[in-house]
């Protein structure tokens, strides 16, 4: 039976040189994918199997009882599913708040950073004095190194020795008490305010880079017809700039979402509740309680998620275009 | 056809076994160590930086190398970073040989099972259990196991005070909690605050709402390891130390962002008469204030409650067990733990004796190491000594920090609000133990 399966297609590359007399060697067919064979076993190596293994770490109770020796954690089931979801118990009802936090947090982030963003790129696309300058200083956030900006914000953020409150109530003359930032509700617009900044500089420079794209015969054209800037960002700029839209929107997203460096390093290790993004959450879950199993379902419950939202986006986003 | 495809089989089954090979981590350096000549040793911050650490270990370590020809790679870790290197070197099976850990860990890493058991021989070889104080041994694992840890160096803590400032005002040092609140009110005027806390470290949180509930004869966990944080008790104990702050307004609402030294750096510059603290002379000397101008006493319980001011805090030193040089590391901990190791290294780093019969000399300054002393002695209750104590921490702790920023912005928190984070905090504990 083997042979017959084998059998045809030793017969094709046979042929095929007949037909094809510029390929004299067929004996080398599987030389291309022997070359590519270490590549396909890195990705697999770097992309697959940590998710595999954190899909199995999900299934297992993984304590520190057993994380010197992972072979002898015993099975969980669906044990640290069920924890994860049950939104009564106190471990199921933080992860929901941290989940509405992080939606909030992105919607946020992404919107303003879009917003500013394309604010910057369409006002330096004109010619002027000094639009090198703008354009490096509007990029500096993107290219310094985060944790250093981050850290930066952190001292700008206390209470009575901060830049900020110092600005707001001493310089400015704001009434009332000085609030704190980097705790109670405060932190949240804390958060925001550092993740827009380091998020903002990326959305402006992809945007600058898809306006260059745009022929300028376009807008010449549009304006010997009477249209005014506003008309001309609308129906020429946007619809131009969409599949660069499409990419750059979802890039941040996943991103903002997933953000952890942010929190980290403004709150440490005792997160408020309004700072408590879900990659943190998740960390603080597995880490300081040593329960990588159940940090593992979590992650995996948050992969899902972003799986859906990203498949609904590409559907969606594919859907209209094909449409239009 | 049949030889070619076995032949490609071949050729990406050798290519995948190269990459294999890259990819499984080559055995870590401490541990690649031939014929026991090198050891790899982790060390906590004690002293005043990194760098004091490293300065304070070297001519220790080189005696060491001398004596047996083994030489010590020293890293020194800061607290922030302690832990989570520890988890990831049980984690992975990549570890230093030696390692020193916060004493209040050690029956939750003992249950990793990733530490040498220090078993009766073991012991004998590092110099045997009787040589340490028993309220530091009583540190070294969970009661009725082979311990995983040998005490290094003992700390406890104090309440320590501005002489000055107390003379000026003519303020005796306090002896109970209503005195130490009396004299920080009296303390607190113009700006000024009486008392300082370390109130956005969640560790140091719980380890008072440790010592509150424990001065109103509370345990944090049943005789079965359950946890029960909810109990009148706590309650009131976490209350009474909320309400430094909060009723009693002798805190400054911004120690709630305080997560490390900044409180002591207050208290040396003169701006706070009183800072609670973990021995922490050699900071406070290092940063100029001189031994005469300070005092310190036991952290006062309220007039009627149990005396207790403290727990026996300190380092511990663990060997691991996948150690390829374990008669080395044996002879390490010996000799840290040998009187005159010790005698050196708590001189410099302000720490107590674990030694029975050592005297504490640290920092020339006898008198105030007799008082450090009896509060290790005498009035110190040991942690909970169980496998859940670091999970304890860090829920309690963290719901503490909360409850402080929630005064700091100047809410009220209510006992019936106290028992509610802390019942959030035993569910946590409880799902991630069962």
């Amino acid at each position: 039976m083997s042979v017959t399966t084998v059998e045809p297609p030793a017969q094709k590359p046979t042929v095929r040189p007949q037909r094809k007399n510029c390929r004299p060697k067929p004996s080398g067919w599987w030389m291309p994918y022997a070359l590519i064979a270490p590549a396909v076993l890195f990705v697999l190596a770097i992309q697959i199997l940590p998710m595999v293994i954190g899909i199995f770490m999900s299934f297992i109770k993984l304590t520190k009882a057993f994380i010197a020796n992972w072979g002898s954690a015993p099975a969980a089931g669906v044990a640290n599913y069920s924890v994860s979801l049950d939104f009564n118990s106190a471990v199921g009802k933080s992860l929901l708040a941290s989940f509405f936090v992080t939606c909030g947090f992105t919607v946020l982030v992404v919107g303003l950073s879009w917003i500013l963003g394309m604010a910057a790129a369409v006002v330096l696309q004109r010619q002027f004095r000094g639009r090198g300058f703008i354009r490096t200083l509007f990029l500096i956030p993107y290219a310094l190194p985060m944790y250093a900006g981050i850290i930066a914000w952190k001292f700008m953020f206390q209470k009575d020795t901060g830049a900020i409150n110092h600005f707001l109530f001493d310089n400015l003359g704001l009434g009332g008490e000085k609030p704190f930032w980097l705790i109670g509700d405060s932190s949240f617009a804390a958060m925001v305010v550092v993740a827009l900044w380091r998020t903002w500089p990326f959305a402006f420079l992809m945007l600058m880079a898809g306006l260059q794209s745009i022929p300028s015969e376009v807008y010449e054209a549009s304006a010997v017809d009477g249209a005014k800037p506003w008309r001309q960002w609308r129906s020429i700029t946007l619809p131009m700039l969409k599949p660069v839209n499409v990419v750059l929107i979802l890039v941040m997203f996943l991103w903002t979402f997933n953000d952890f460096n942010t929190p980290f390093v403004l709150f440490g290790n005792s997160q408020p509740p309004g700072g408590d993004l879900i990659a943190f959450h998740i960390y603080n879950a597995s880490f300081l309680t040593w329960n990588f199993g159940l940090g593992s379902a979590m992650s995996v419950l948050l992969l899902l998620f972003l799986l859906l939202v990203t498949g609904i986006y590409l559907i969606v986003t594919n859907w209209r275009s094909r449409r239009a | 056809m049949t030889i070619r495809t076995l032949t490609a089989a071949a050729a990406i089954a050798a290519l995948a076994l190269t990459t294999a090979a890259c990819g499984s981590p080559s055995s870590s350096p401490s541990q690649a160590s031939e014929g026991g000549k090198t050891l790899t040793y982790w060390a906590s911050n004690t002293g005043t930086s990194l760098d004091n650490d490293k300065e304070v270990l070297a001519p220790q370590l080189k005696k060491f190398e001398e004596k047996t020809g083994i030489k010590v790679n020293l890293e020194v870790i800061g607290w922030n970073d302690l832990q989570t290197r520890i988890q990831t070197a049980v984690t992975s099976g990549q570890a230093p040989d030696v390692v020193n850990i916060g004493n209040t860990w050690a029956s939750s890493l003992q249950s990793t099972n990733a530490f040498l058991p220090l078993d009766e021989d073991t012991m004998k070889a590092v110099g045997g259990s009787d040589k340490f104080v028993k309220a530091a041994l009583e540190t070294a694992g969970a009661p009725g196991q082979v311990p995983a840890s040998v005490p290094l160096y003992g700390m406890v803590y104090g309440l320590y005070y501005n002489k000055a400032i107390f003379a000026k005002a003519g303020i005796q040092p306090p002896k109970t909690y209503e005195e130490m609140v009396s004299a920080a009110k009296k303390l607190t005027k113009d700006g000024q605050f009486g008392l300082s806390l370390r109130a956005g470290s969640y560790s140091t949180n719980a380890h008072f709402a440790f010592l509150n509930s424990a001065q109103n004869g509370a345990e944090l966990f049943d005789a079965e390891g359950k946890p029960t944080f909810t109990s009148d008790g706590v309650v009131k104990g976490v209350k009474r130390y909320l309400d430094l702050m909060q009723s009693e307004k002798v805190v400054k609402p911004s120690d709630v962002q305080v997560d490390s030294g900044q409180g002591v750096h207050e208290f040396t510059a003169g701006k706070v008469p009183m800072v609670i603290g973990a021995t922490i002379d050699s900071i406070i000397q290092a940063d100029g204030m001189k031994a005469d101008e300070y005092g310190v006493v036991p952290y006062p319980a309220p007039a009627g409650a149990k005396d207790i001011a403290s727990f026996p805090a300190g380092i511990n030193l663990s060997v691991f067990k996948n150690t390829k040089n374990k008669d080395g590391a044996l002879k390490f901990v010996e000799f840290m733990t040998s009187a005159e190791t010790q005698k050196a290294l708590n001189d410099k780093f302000g720490t107590l004796p674990v030694l029975k019969g050592a005297a504490p000399t640290f920092l020339a300054d006898t008198e105030k190491a007799k008082v450090l002393l009896d509060i290790y002695a005498n009035r110190s209750k040991p942690l909970p000594l169980v496998a859940a104590e670091d999970q304890f921490e860090s829920t309690v702790g963290k719901a503490m920090t909360q409850l402080f920023s929630k005064v700091a912005s100047g809410n009220t928190v209510s006992d019936e609000e106290i028992r509610g984070a802390l019942e959030t905090a035993q569910q946590q504990v409880a799902a991630s133990a069962g």
